[in-house]
Formats: structure tokens, C-alpha cells, sequence
């Protein structure tokens, strides 16, 4: 095992690790955790079997095979982010509705409040 | 049955999510088999009139802004018991699956048990089926969980159970919202939080509105996420420790009745 093919194969069990530490202590959600999973999982493959990113390089006709690692990695990272801004979204979403839930009931409790304050007197 | 005998309070808990068709229905046989529960519909951001129906059959109904899902209701549901000091927590299906007569049943086997779950295949003569993948992953996790619960189960994706004050304090904080935790990570959770967990054979009824999909492709996709959502349960860490909330509900949030 050379130097570059260690140095990636650690990083990869970094990853695992620490995503595995991060689920154990419930800082992530299903849908996040899955790809996660999947891309450090191929993080190891791609480490311990350098041949199988050639292979591919070569077959899809790129004739420096990290070009290929650059581009599945931008893809990734796009898709990604994409993800977040899908949930960014629709956390937004649903924070304005609950804000709007909480000023709706805060004037109907007011409404009971001064009500009840009317019967008494 | 001795169960219902004592005085304790029972609340039934009814996740829907647009059941507009059968939630009146499945009230109405719930009070008129059991007439001394409450029953508690947690409308999961319906928009049909789900919460009207429900209303009208004589039900108290929580409205959720938006769809959580079902683990989500009955989150909410259980912390309501819990707030309210009910003694027993039951869920109950709101698509009329869960035959409401085997709820005194439930509420006996709470005498041994924290958690009770009402079981398909738990005896002869079953007529439910399930084939192919949907299957393996149903023996899958009932294999794995009635290792870690140390008593046989075999519907363990059953919604159908009941909770005693104990399991509805740990349920009201924790109760996963992620599709399958609500039945499969609820069950380690309440095993890891020292609960006990058993099971009573009930026979389920067909689904009023539609039944599960048996697809070759939804199946398997349900065997992956069947082991995903059973991976992630076994890995977290049980009780959890983190800043969404649920712990500062635990220290703050006494039983009502212990108030």
C-alpha cells in the first residue's frame, strides 16, 4: 500500500467514524445518514481498489483518472447541497406556519382571557 | 376482563392523516366497545375534514399545523397523556385495522409489561399474508427485536399497542418521526430505557381504504429501509442525550399527577 492510497483510505475511516459517532449520539436524521453512509462506503472501495477509479477513467476516455474523481466529487457535493436548500426550504415554510399557528392562538387565548375577566366583573 | 376494572384512565391515541372516510367510524366503535376511554385524534396536518369528522364522532382532537407523520403524532399524542397523567396510552389506527375489542386484552397484558403490542401471527389460523421481501424484512425485525426485548415477538411493525404511565413518559420524549422508527426504533428505545416489552395475538382486519402495496420494487425498498430504520435503532444511544428539546422536556415536564 503506497503513501496517497493510506492517506485516502484514512480519511475515508474518518468519515465512517464520525458518522458513526454522530448517529450514536442522534445529530443525524434518516435521510441525511443513508448517503452519507453510501458515499464513505465508496469512500473505502475507491481507497483500497485504486484500479476500479483507472478502470473507469479509462473506459469512459478521460485520460487522467482523478479528472473523473473531480467530477463525481462536484456532482456529489452539488446534489448535496441541493438537498439542504430542498430542506432549508421547507423547514422556512413550516417555521412561518408555526409562527402564524402561535399569533392565531395568542389572540384567541387573549379573546378567552379578557372574557372570562368580563364574567367575573 | 380484570383490566379496565380499576379505575385508571386510558386514553386512545388515533394518528390520521386524511381519513376523512373512517375516522368517524373507528370513534364510534372505539366508545361504544370501550365507553370509559378518552379518545385523543392527533389530525397530522389533514386536508380533508379529518378533525371536523373526528370531532363530531365525540373525540377531542390535536391539530398539527403541517404533516409530521405518524411517529410525530403520536408523539404528541403521548406527551398529552403524559401531561394529563393518563395511566395508559393506546394507539389505535385510525383506518380501522385494529379491532377496538381487543383493547381490554392489551390492557391486561400491562399487568407484566410496560409495552404491550397486539400481534398478527402470533397464533394458528392467522389469514394475514405477506410474501417476497415485505416478508423477510417482517421476520428480520421480529427476530432481531425479540432478542433485544427477550420475549418472543412477531409483529413487531404493529401499531397497535399500548403504553402504562412508564413507557408514556419515555414516549413523550422520545418517539422517532423517521418512516418504520415509529414502530421498529420506539420498541428499542423502550427496551434500552428498561421497559418491559410483550405481545397479545389479536387478528387485524383488512384496511378499510386500500391495502399494503405488494410490489416486487416497493417491497424491497421496504426490506432496505426496514434495515436501516433497525441499523440506526440499534446504533443510537438510548436515553438520548441531545439539544432538540426532548431533554429539557424530560427535566421539565413532571407528570401532571406528580405535580
Amino acid at each position: 500500500m503506497n503513501g496517497p492510497q493510506l492517506v485516502s483510505l484514512i480519511s475515508a475511516l474518518a468519515i465512517m467514524a464520525m458518522l458513526f459517532e454522530l448517529l450514536r449520539r442522534h445529530r443525524l436524521r434518516e435521510k441525511y445518514a443513508v448517503i452519507w453512509g453510501l458515499l464513505s462506503l465508496a469512500a473505502i472501495v475507491g481507497a483500497l481498489f485504486p484500479a476500479l477509479l483507472t478502470g473507469a477513467a479509462g473506459a469512459l476516455g478521460l485520460q487522467v483518472p482523478s479528472n473523473l474523481l473531480f467530477f463525481l466529487s462536484i456532482v456529489v457535493l452539488l446534489g448535496l447541497t441541493l438537498q439542504l436548500s430542498y430542506e432549508l426550504g421547507r423547514t422556512e415554510e413550516q417555521v412561518r406556519t408555526l409562527a402564524e399557528e402561535v399569533a392565531l392562538l395568542r389572540l384567541e387565548v387573549e379573546g378567552v382571557k379578557n372574557a372570562t375577566r368580563n364574567t367575573i366583573n | 376482563m380484570s383490566g379496565q376494572g380499576a379505575a385508571q384512565r386510558v386514553l386512545v391515541i388515533v394518528p390520521a392523516w386524511n381519513e376523512q372516510a373512517s375516522v368517524g367510524t373507528t370513534i364510534k366503535e372505539i366508545r361504544s366497545t370501550n365507553p370509559t376511554v378518552t379518545v385523543l385524534v392527533v389530525d397530522d396536518g389533514s386536508g380533508d375534514a379529518t378533525a371536523a369528522v373526528a370531532e363530531q364522532a365525540g373525540a377531542s382532537v390535536l391539530r398539527l399545523p403541517f404533516n409530521l407523520g405518524v411517529g410525530g403524532a403520536m408523539r404528541a399524542g403521548y406527551r398529552y397523556a403524559d401531561r394529563h397523567g393518563y395511566d395508559v396510552a393506546v394507539q389505535i389506527d385510525a383506518d380501522g385495522q385494529h379491532d377496538p375489542r381487543f383493547l381490554p386484552l392489551l390492557l391486561d397484558g400491562l399487568a407484566s409489561a410496560d409495552v404491550v403490542i397486539g400481534a398478527r401471527f402470533a397464533h394458528e389460523g392467522d389469514t394475514y399474508e405477506a410474501r417476497g421481501p415485505r416478508r423477510w424484512a417482517m421476520t428480520l425485525l421480529a427476530r432481531v427485536l425479540s432478542r433485544i426485548a427477550g420475549t418472543r415477538l412477531t409483529d413487531v411493525t404493529s401499531g397497535f399497542r399500548a403504553a402504562n404511565r412508564r413507557a408514556i413518559h419515555v414516549f413523550a420524549a422520545h418517539y422517532p418521526a423517521e418512516y418504520l422508527g415509529d414502530t421498529v426504533e420506539s420498541l428499542v428505545i423502550a427496551v434500552r430505557t428498561g421497559c418491559r416489552v410483550e405481545q397479545v395475538p389479536v387478528d387485524m382486519r383488512v384496511r378499510a381504504a386500500g391495502q399494503a402495496s405488494q410490489s416486487p420494487v416497493r417491497a424491497a425498498i421496504y426490506l432496505f429501509r426496514a434495515v436501516v430504520a433497525l441499523g440506526l435503532a440499534l446504533v443510537r444511544r438510548w436515553p438520548a442525550h441531545f439539544d432538540d428539546g426532548a431533554e429539557s422536556y424530560l427535566a421539565s415536564e413532571e407528570p401532571a399527577v406528580l405535580r
